[in-house]
């Protein structure tokens, strides 16, 4: 590693490591209730209690929301692409989309939870989470299309464009940096998704984070609580890390450096 | 000369009170060298799209003389190349949107790219070229289908002096080649006297046309010709022209 990177590492590094030092003295000195305070040293030893259940869980909530993903790609991206090619679909479909965008997913969960079955809460938890990335991507593919370079529209009316051409070699490959960034933000609004989404469905057979945090709160083991939260903490940012370097990667093959 | 005649009758064009133009009447010859000059907001590039035939004018008529489709082409302000294209790709894109073959289109837009000096970068991408390369580029994408009207709106404005004095001799240069007609549309005065040899200034907003100048000599320019006293004077005539005409000197 460079000194560089080195040097934008130690100051999340040091901050994390006062206050989890902070925490634990705090802990000690003011005789804190474990079940409303654990110390950070008895989160660490109930993640190293429970890490294979906790791994287990994390990859369900993690399949679960890539799942949403999917299905909410599935479904924004050819939508956008035919809103983005007819105006009156986008006129047709833009107050629908944002009016899902703005309803909290909570409020639409005991419908999806009747529709997807009451026995199969995963799909439900698939669903929910779905709509929750489905807006990030349909506006990223949407607004993308329109942010063609207008002098190049013209280059393209020059020579005669058929309409299969402009969409072709100057619209889609326009809306890349677009469709990157929606994908980046939804990836993130996914996880969130899947787990809102477990809290109101439930869980059924598969356990994901959120239901061990429910368990572990009507048993009042708060470590156990945190110790899920340490994981879902770690989840999302390596999620974002890694959609993050997907995203710089692929930028820099479509500029070319 | 081969090249084609446009021929501006009583144009008007209206956007607001102060821009767009009002009944003006230009013709350009077939292989001349015409130079647009004029401040801000007078309709340079209104001028530009409707020679094009981008735009269709409000009142009066543009005759465009028979130019086919792919027979004009348009350099514009910035290089507007497509990032994620290589300079070989964005040369031969005009080809491509014409329906002719990837590899001829390629042959052609690599003989494009060496006649501006580019045959070197042909791979590379816009953002790995420098201000004037990628403008050489957008120069050879403009020429690789042999228009016979090429037009520039203030292609060079956004490079420093000494490129922009190269490509104003390139372009003078693929002119005499290739026999072109070339519109320029520019707020540079010494510009416009070194690459036309007629200049038309506009008025402020709505542009009229004010003021018709030539600037005779031999083209390409040669070595010196910004120092003749013959070329001073046509830009002295220029910036005469459009103080008369309600527009403070530029400095």
């Amino acid at each position: 590693m460079s000194g560089a990177g080195l040097a934008r590492l130690i100051a999340p590094v040091a901050l994390i490591a006062g206050l989890l030092l902070a925490w634990e003295a705090a802990c000690r000195g003011l005789h804190i209730a474990v079940y409303v305070l654990p110390p950070p040293s008895a989160v660490a030893a109930a993640v190293a209690a429970s890490a294979p259940g906790l791994l287990v869980s994390a990859l369900t909530t993690l399949g679960m929301a890539l799942a949403a993903l999917l299905v909410a790609a599935l479904f924004a991206w050819p939508l956008a692409l035919i809103a983005g090619l007819s105006r009156t679909v986008e006129r047709a479909v833009r107050p629908l989309a944002v009016t899902l965008q703005v309803t909290p997913v909570v409020a639409i969960a005991p419908l999806v939870v009747i529709w997807s079955g009451l026995d199969h809460p995963g799909r439900a938890i698939v669903a929910l989470a779905a709509v929750v990335a489905f807006f990030p991507l349909f506006s990223g593919v949407l607004t993308g299309l329109k942010s063609a370079d207008p002098d190049l529209e013209r280059l393209f009316d020059l020579y005669g464009a058929t309409p299969v051409q402009r969409l072709a070699r100057l619209r889609l490959p326009s809306a890349v940096p677009f469709v990157l960034e929606g994908l980046k933000v939804a990836t993130g609004l996914a996880v969130i998704g899947a787990v809102v989404a477990e809290f109101v469905a439930g869980s059924g057979g598969a356990h994901g984070l959120a239901s061990r945090i429910v368990e572990a709160g009507a048993r009042l083991r708060t470590a156990d609580m945190f110790a899920s939260l340490v994981v879902l903490g770690i989840l999302g940012a390596g999620l974002h890390a890694a959609t993050e370097a997907a995203e710089r990667a692929a930028l820099r093959r479509w500029r070319g450096r | 000369m081969s090249g084609a005649a446009v021929a501006l009758e009583g144009v008007s064009v209206r956007y607001g009170a102060a821009s767009g133009l009002s009944d003006v009447t230009l013709a350009i010859g077939a292989g001349e060298r015409l130079a647009v000059v004029g401040p801000s907001g007078c309709g340079k590039s209104t001028l530009l799209r409707l020679v094009a035939g981008l735009e269709a004018p409000g009142e009066g008529r543009v005759n465009r003389g028979g130019l086919q489709r792919g027979e004009t082409a348009v350099v514009f302000q910035t290089p507007t190349l497509a990032p994620w294209l290589s300079a070989l790709d964005n040369t031969a894109l005009p080809l491509r949107l014409q329906g002719v073959a990837a590899d001829e289109s390629a042959e052609r837009a690599l003989s494009a790219l060496a006649s501006v000096g580019l045959a070197d970068a042909a791979q590379k991408r816009p953002a790995q070229l420098s201000g004037g390369m990628a403008m050489r580029c957008s120069l050879a994408r403009a020429l690789v289908t042999r228009p016979r009207l090429l037009l520039l709106d203030e292609p060079f404005s956004a490079l420093d002096d000494l490129v922009r004095r190269r490509l104003a001799d390139d372009v003078l240069r693929l002119q005499a080649q290739i026999g072109f007609t070339l519109v320029l549309v520019t707020h540079a005065m010494e510009e416009a006297a070194y690459v036309a040899e007629r200049i038309a200034v506009l008025s402020p907003g709505p542009g009229r046309l004010a003021a018709q100048i030539a600037s005779p000599g031999p083209s390409p320019r040669p070595a010196g010709w910004r120092d003749e006293p013959a070329f001073r004077a046509v830009v002295e005539s220029i910036a005469a022209a459009m103080s008369a005409s309600g527009v403070e000197r530029a400095a």
